[in-house]
């Protein structure tokens, strides 16, 4: 899709493989990324970016039955500037897509996002003229995770799926931590006409599209 | 508005009606009228147009020209007191032939009665009523929703503009019946056009508040609303 414009040269894209063979990375590399990347898998501190009923499932999962305080993440961030991982939980319209994006690019690097919930990864039930479909057309999204809402386990299972990533990255490929920079002229991240062929009506949304008069 | 503000007292309303129930065995329609419709009957006549009772409660159709006298006088005629404006809103049918209906709930705690008051917009008629702000300072934002939904004028009012969608919003009027669910631009222009709304210039001078604050803002917020900028395109 393209979603990471990335500068010309830096290699055949993200390395998701633990540091292997094939990379020029010292051994005195490899193990410093494991230190810095078990760091910061172990204290990933979410911005909750709660908009709809998937931030009470969020809250159940912070709450004491589920603790994801287990997982390094009891300090909910509620200013981006001091977050590292957005939880996108809930449906967001197009009035506060500018704020979505606002706060992401508030967030320093290293950030990464969890969209959480159909609405938030797609539009879900909501095909209609306020709901952005799908957050990832705003900003780029890490993990998706499916249900309506996901349930608690569904999210950690997210969130140790993020820690997984985290923990891959190397700090040689400088790619990661691009800042996107969306397109001037329009502000968006990706081209037009793929948001437009990904937010296609399907099923009954069809035939919503008509107005009946 | 109206005279002095009277607060109503709790176990101060009229000691012979009797207490709240809920209500049993309501017929569908039909059954005893709130007695504010056959007053309204009397006060004004054939401004008046009907009166309905469905499910218990009372609509009463009065003319758009007038609504305002009728909305006034049910507030300050002392065997009324409607003093609490609960919802603005309107209907439109899917037949086209329907008029459009303007709706105006209203509930005297004092007397314990609620009142549906309706105005019928006839196909192809401005879509304009008149504000009963002067009277309800809570229907400003009652009817700037409806604006933003439905594109009905209120004529009077003192600041319409969109309160839901944004205010450089160029889609149309969402709730009408001729708007289609998924809008009418492409997704990606609805998101290009989204994106463009600077977060942080929300506010216009209108905002009262601002008004107020005006001299303490930063010196770029100030430039920006001199130069009559609303939410940043
Ligand atoms: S995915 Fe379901 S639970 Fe989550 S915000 Fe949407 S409708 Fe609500």
């Amino acid at each position: 899709m393209g979603l990471t414009a990335r500068p010309a040269g830096t290699g055949a894209g993200r390395n998701l493989g633990a540091p292997d063979a094939s990379s020029h990375d010292s051994w005195v590399a490899t193990r410093l990324d494991f230190l810095v990347n078990w760091s910061r898998a172990g204290s990933l501190w979410p911005m909750p970016f709660g908009t709809a009923c998937c931030a009470i499932e969020f809250m159940a999962t912070a709450a004491s039955r589920f603790d994801l305080a287990r997982f390094g993440m009891e300090r909910m961030s509620f200013s981006p500037r001091q977050a590292d991982v957005l939880i996108c939980a809930g449906r967001v319209p197009f009035k506060l897509a500018p704020v979505l994006r606002r706060i992401w690019q508030q967030m320093p690097q290293p950030k990464w996002c969890i969209s959480m919930g159909a609405c938030a990864s797609s539009g879900g039930m909501f095909d209609n003229y306020a709901v952005v479909q799908g957050i990832d057309t705003i900003i780029p999204v890490d993990v998706y995770v499916p249900g309506c809402p996901p349930r608690p386990e569904g999210l950690m299972y997210g969130i140790l799926m993020l820690q997984e990533k985290v923990k891959r990255e190397r700090m040689s490929d400088t790619s990661l931590r691009n800042e996107m920079d969306p397109d001037p002229s329009s502000g968006l991240y990706i081209p037009a006409q793929a948001i437009d062929e990904l937010s296609e009506p399907f099923g009954n949304s069809v035939h919503q599209t008509r107005s009946g008069l | 508005m109206s005279g002095a503000f009277t607060p109503v007292i709790p176990g101060s309303a009229d000691a012979s009606l009797p207490s709240p129930t809920t209500l049993k065995q309501v017929p569908l329609s039909g059954g005893p009228a709130n007695p504010s419709a056959a007053a309204l009957g009397t006060q004004f006549g054939p401004v008046v147009k009907r009166v309905e009772v469905v499910r218990g409660e009372t609509t009463v159709y009065v003319e758009g020209a007038k609504l305002l006298d009728v909305v006034q006088w049910l507030h300050d005629d002392p065997g009324q007191r409607y003093d609490y404006l609960s919802d603005v809103t309107a209907v439109e049918y899917r037949d086209p032939e329907r008029a459009l209906q303007v709706v105006w709930h209203l509930r005297s705690l004092p007397r314990r009665r609620f009142l549906r008051l309706k105005v019928e917009i006839a196909t192809g008629a401005p879509l304009e009523v008149p504000s009963v702000w002067s009277v309800y300072r809570g229907a400003d934002w009652l009817e700037r929703e409806c604006y933003d939904m439905f594109g009905i004028r209120f004529a009077g009012h003192p600041d319409l503009r969109r309160i839901l969608m944004w205010e450089q919003y160029r889609e149309g009027f969402p709730l009408r019946k001729d708007f289609p669910l998924r809008g009418r631009f492409s997704r990606s222009e609805q998101l290009r056009q989204a994106l463009s709304v600077n977060p942080e210039a929300r506010y216009s001078m209108e905002e009262l508040s601002v008004v107020q604050a005006f001299e303490d803002l930063p010196a770029d917020m100030r430039q920006r609303l001199l130069r009559g900028e609303r939410t940043g395109e």
